[in-house]
């Protein structure tokens, strides 16, 4: 077996973000429930992680030619992100546990070795009492930092903590 | 489906710790908690698929502008397998370089070299089904960074991958056979193990070069295997 390649930093990597409309998972026509998926990025001193991008893969609703599941966001000078998506459905967990629905984030830039993974639940979904992955993170307020919350009309915010008081919990993927 | 085989843990040292230290940018970045264990499904073992068709290639990075850019014309090419040697067919491949300059062609790069209206710097290209890729561009240039008072990237290219899911995401770099200024680059030495870094450099590989025409580079790239393969019918 030969391992992996080793990760290096992304940044500076302003060419992968020419493509705004990355951004905008519902521009072949997809068909749904259309949500603004947003947040901040800060640092561990609080400042905006300004030079870094945001991705995102959700697996469902199921990709297509209309849906392609995944989305890059530029973080601009505020610190903040910003994807048009599709509302998840139910993704089965292991076995026979159901997960609540949930896109799945990376996190790369300046400064960051290796790609973070880390999720975007919603705020209020019964389902989130008994997801195998937030139920599996201890401490209430660490949870806390993988739920999304309303924000204005069909939007949602998920602020991220790379480091520090109210770190947010990143994922081993 | 419900259980899928997992993509396997990296080997220990051979990617670079988040608390790189030497390199500055890590120190207020990187989280002070552990990564949360957990196991994958199906979210993680599912990812994306391109087209090329919708995501136009870009396999000739010195054929943007209106003539040639200046520099050494290069041609870089190899294969990209899982870690079991199986090759990762038709995914994307993302490219960006400074010119030979050593300068972005960005207004977010301040450096004070010379821009080359003809060289974008961005490519874009797929495997075909035994894994390989090829793209030609030119050489970069090395370039200063604020890291400390002296500080120099060594020539690279930015690479990334894909592959077939969401859990084998990988960006990286790539850099050049004999480069003095490798020792020195804290990105570089951040990966522990010295096989895992030498295996960031790419030789000069005369099967690849193009006769009067371009030097050939290899760099071969793993992407994370799985366990086990009870979805291997499934990878998208
Ligand atoms: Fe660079």
């Amino acid at each position: 077996m030969t391992p992996a390649t080793a990760a290096q930093t992304i940044g500076p990597f302003w060419h992968l973000l020419e493509e705004k409309s990355w951004a905008d998972l519902t521009r072949f026509g997809a068909a749904g429930e259309p949500i603004v998926l947003t947040g901040r990025v800060i640092d561990g001193d609080g400042a905006p992680f300004a030079d870094g991008c945001v991705e995102i893969w959700q697996s469902d609703p199921p990709t297509s030619d209309m849906f392609p599941g995944f989305g890059r966001s530029v973080i601009d000078p505020a610190g903040e992100f910003r994807f048009v998506t599709l509302k998840p459905g139910l993704v089965p967990g292991r076995g026979n546990a159901q997960q609540a629905p949930h896109i799945a984030i990376c996190i790369h830039g300046r400064g960051l070795m290796h790609q973070l993974y880390t999720r975007a639940y919603f705020e209020n979904d019964p389902l989130n009492e008994t997801d195998p992955l937030l139920t599996s993170i201890e401490a209430p307020a660490r949870r806390g930092t993988l739920i999304a919350k309303p924000d204005g009309a069909a939007t949602w915010r998920l602020d991220i903590r790379l480091q520090g008081g109210n770190e947010t919990v990143f994922l081993d993927v | 489906m419900n259980n899928p085989a997992p993509y396997r843990a990296y080997t220990p040292g051979t990617q670079p710790p988040l608390a790189s230290h030497a390199y500055r940018g890590t120190i207020r970045r990187h989280p002070l908690q552990p990564l949360h264990p957990m196991p994958q499904t199906i979210t993680e073992v599912t990812g994306p698929s391109f087209s090329p068709t919708r995501y136009k290639p870009m396999a000739d990075m010195t054929a943007t502008g209106a003539a040639a850019p200046l520099g050494e014309r290069i041609l870089v090419a190899g294969r990209i397998a899982d870690e079991d040697g199986r090759p990762v067919a038709h995914t994307m491949v993302e490219i960006w370089q400074a010119n030979a300059a050593g300068r972005y062609n960005h207004p977010g790069d301040t450096h004070d070299a010379p821009i080359d209206a003809n060289f974008h710097g961005a490519g874009r290209v797929f495997t075909d089904a035994e894994g390989n890729y090829s793209v030609q561009t030119i050489r970069p240039g090395a370039y200063p960074w604020p890291n400390g008072p002296n500080s120099w990237r060594p020539s690279h290219i930015h690479f990334s991958f894909f592959g077939p899911a969401f859990a084998t995401r990988l960006v990286t770099q790539m850099y050049f056979e004999g480069d003095p200024l490798l020792p020195l680059d804290p990105v570089f030495m951040a990966v522990p193990d010295e096989a895992a870094r030498a295996r960031l450099v790419a030789p000069l590989d005369m099967a690849i070069t193009r006769p009067g025409f371009a030097l050939g580079y290899r760099f071969d790239v793993v992407l994370r295997g799985r366990t086990a393969t009870p979805m291997e019918d499934n990878h998208p």
